[in-house]
């Protein structure tokens, strides 16, 4: 288990759980990082461009690493523009491309997210890509050299955990680089779950967010990731996993 | 109310505007230089709006709208009608959870800078009409700078920028100058003045604007014939599709409201949250959001009794905007009181004003109490709720609430 590292584009990190950026407030971060255990912070470049007396990068501690997000990017071009500010801000890089056409449901594009991870990755970002959990896009993202593939839970912000989870599955089946379960995880239930099923790591923002008492919520997280990823490591029971098996071996006629 | 300075000509005129509908142009009919677009939008909407018979919506139908997971046309008139009254704690529970979703427990805020309150129309209803005598002003560039100055050394980062309604004396290269200085001082640039064309948006979105805000005043066209008696802010259907034009020109978003009040408020409510909903499908990726103006006192008038919106009613729109579309911004202004608006942030709306002057030139003497030069341009409104930017901040917060001066990045 002490071995066990979520390493994302070379970089080594012992948390699994990391903290999106929808709903900040300086009250989650502490939560997130002290109690959560985060190492990985995501944060909205759009709500870093801000003046001195409100920036959330004076928020983040020191030692956690910032993913920063291109929300607001309609397209890949717009998302390249929003990640390179983020590396002339400071912000490091790291970058989670989040491309949206979509105002209502905030489901991103698939397609400019292909376009902008490759443009990133060649222009030496560690690109981790927000994405509709889709086997092709997902193999696309692993040749555009993505450090990661973020495939959504369920619509962002809806706390409906994994409405998606056959189709992440599959992902996590296929695909060589770390599978990240991002929105829609409303409970450390679902986190764990997710975990079990062999996500590298979960993201979530607004099951804290919007917590009765954020401390204590993210601390279930933090155990709720921590038993997933164990349960996984452990290999389920027999009788949890795909398909049953009968008593009497269906081979036992054969004799060579 | 008659201003005793208008000559026997204007005075007639203006009698005649108000007495005699045939004197009136037709306010369905556009003018020259008015662009027309292909769109469905209108139709839609009123095909609604005109069937909309809220008597018929009982307890039972309220009760079965909050209890489904997604909100239908139907269930959000049945939560507009009389019959919801009684379960406003039950739609405030919802439109809260609604609220949490998709915006967590922040707060946005802006502030209003108006830079001309030149206006060529005669609204029966508003301070700013051309037949109201008021100190006429136009801000310089050199005196718009000056107040951005002072506003943004406030701290605000967002920026509403507003004129009456005069392409004479405010034309569009002059709010274009307005745009490219504001971005300057500010993140984010709204705009809120006359209609213009596609081409004039996108203008203005290249100068730096991004959100256009066009309020309807009433989407009962008849009503609005009577209440809007000359200029170009008479052509309805021009106005309605503002939003859409100013999409079509690049803007990234756009506000709707009607001016509750003026006519049916609950056919208006209706009208305008449908407005968002089928632009919306047309224009997924634009973001969008609804004011709620109720008629306020307003200068030189005292004719108009906003009676018939109260806080209750308000509140109950407010609600039902909010569980029928859980993803647009809800902005209230600083003409509802400072308690209704800590109230309304805690359940459905995301963005308030703050530090607000519906005055032209006279935010140095409103945030530092020292007397520029002397020359204001008269208020378009009376406000309610004077706080300080620092003052919201802290209020908001002290609610348990993330205030936020800005979430918008200009690509």
């Amino acid at each position: 288990m002490d071995n066990d590292k979520l390493i994302i584009g070379g970089h080594e990190f012992n948390s699994r759980f990391i903290l999106g950026s929808g709903k900040y407030s300086l009250s989650l971060i502490e939560a997130a990082v002290k109690y959560a255990g985060a190492e990985i912070i995501t944060l909205a470049v759009r709500r870093a461009n801000t003046k001195k007396q409100e920036n959330i990068l004076d928020f983040i501690p020191n030692g956690v690493t910032l993913l920063p997000n291109t929300s607001g990017a309609r397209n890949a071009e717009e998302a390249v523009r929003i990640a390179r500010l983020a590396r002339e801000l400071g912000c490091g890089s790291f970058v989670k491309v989040e491309i949206m056409r979509d105002s209502k449901y905030l489901l991103p594009d698939n397609q400019e997210t292909v376009k902008a991870t490759e443009i990133l990755a060649n222009d030496g970002f560690v690109v981790m890509p927000y994405m509709y959990p889709d086997l092709n896009t997902a193999r696309d993202l692993v040749n555009a050299g993505a450090a990661a593939v973020m495939p959504l839970a369920s619509p962002i912000g809806s706390n409906k955990g994994l409405a998606t989870k056959e189709f992440i599955q599959i992902l996590i089946d296929e695909i060589n680089l770390p599978v990240i379960v991002d929105a829609g995880i409303g409970r450390p239930s679902q986190a764990c779950e997710a975990m079990e099923m062999g996500a590298a790591a979960i993201m979530a923002n607004t099951a804290l967010a919007t917590a009765g008492d954020l401390p204590m919520m993210a601390a279930a997280f933090r155990q709720a990731v921590e038993a997933g990823r164990k349960a996984y490591l452990a290999g389920l029971g027999r009788v949890l996993t795909r398909g049953a098996s009968a008593s009497d071996p269906l081979t036992g006629f054969l004799r060579d | 109310m008659d201003s005793e300075y208008l000559s026997a000509k204007a005075l007639e005129k203006k009698h005649r505007l108000e007495t005699d509908p045939t004197y009136r142009k037709n306010h369905m009919e556009y003018l020259p230089g008015m662009e027309r677009i292909e769109s469905d939008i209108c139709a839609n909407v009123m095909k609604h709006m005109k069937s909309f018979d809220y008597s018929k919506y009982t307890a039972h139908d309220v009760k079965s709208a909050l209890n489904r997971d997604t909100c239908s046309i139907e269930d959000f008139k049945a939560l507009l009608s009389p019959a919801a009254e009684p379960f406003l704690e039950q739609m405030a529970q919802r439109a809260r959870l609604e609220t949490s979703k998709h915006f967590g427990n922040t707060v946005y805020m802006f502030t209003p800078l108006y830079i001309a309150n030149y206006c060529e129309n005669y609204c029966v209803y508003c301070g700013f009409n051309c037949y109201n005598h008021i100190n006429r002003m136009k801000l310089t560039i050199e005196q718009i700078a000056h107040e951005m100055e002072i506003i943004a050394d406030s701290g605000m980062e967002e920026i509403l920028i507003l004129t009456g309604e005069s392409r004479a004396q405010s034309d569009v290269n002059y709010i274009g100058e307005a745009c490219k200085l504001a971005r300057k001082y500010f993140r984010m640039v709204g705009l809120e003045i006359y209609p213009v064309n596609t081409d004039e948006y996108r203008y203005l979105h290249e100068c730096g604007a991004d959100y256009v805000t066009v309020f309807q005043e009433t989407y009962d066209s008849d009503k609005y014939e009577t209440l809007h008696l000359l200029g170009h802010k008479r052509v309805w259907p021009y106005r309605f599709d503002a939003q859409e034009r100013a999409l079509m020109g690049g803007m990234r978003g756009v506000a709707f409201s009607a001016l509750l009040g003026l006519s049916d408020f609950r056919k208006d409510a209706l009208a305008s949250a449908l407005h968002v909903y089928f632009l919306q499908r047309k224009y997924p990726y634009a973001e969008m959001s609804l004011s709620c103006p109720r008629l306020r006192p307003i200068i030189n008038n005292d004719k108009i009794n906003p009676l018939d919106v109260h806080e209750k009613q308000l509140c109950q729109i407010l609600c039902a905007y909010r569980i029928f579309l859980p993803f647009v911004g809800i902005t209230v202004s600083s003409r509802e009181s400072a308690e209704f608006r800590n109230g309304i942030v805690k359940i459905a709306a995301t963005k308030v004003s703050a530090g607000v002057s519906t005055g032209i030139g006279d935010h140095e003497s409103k945030y530092s109490g020292k007397e520029s030069d002397g020359m204001h341009g008269d208020e378009q409104f009376e406000i309610n709720d004077s706080r300080s930017l620092g003052k919201m901040y802290r209020d908001i917060s002290d609610e348990g609430l993330q205030p936020v001066l800005n979430d918008y990045l200009y690509v």
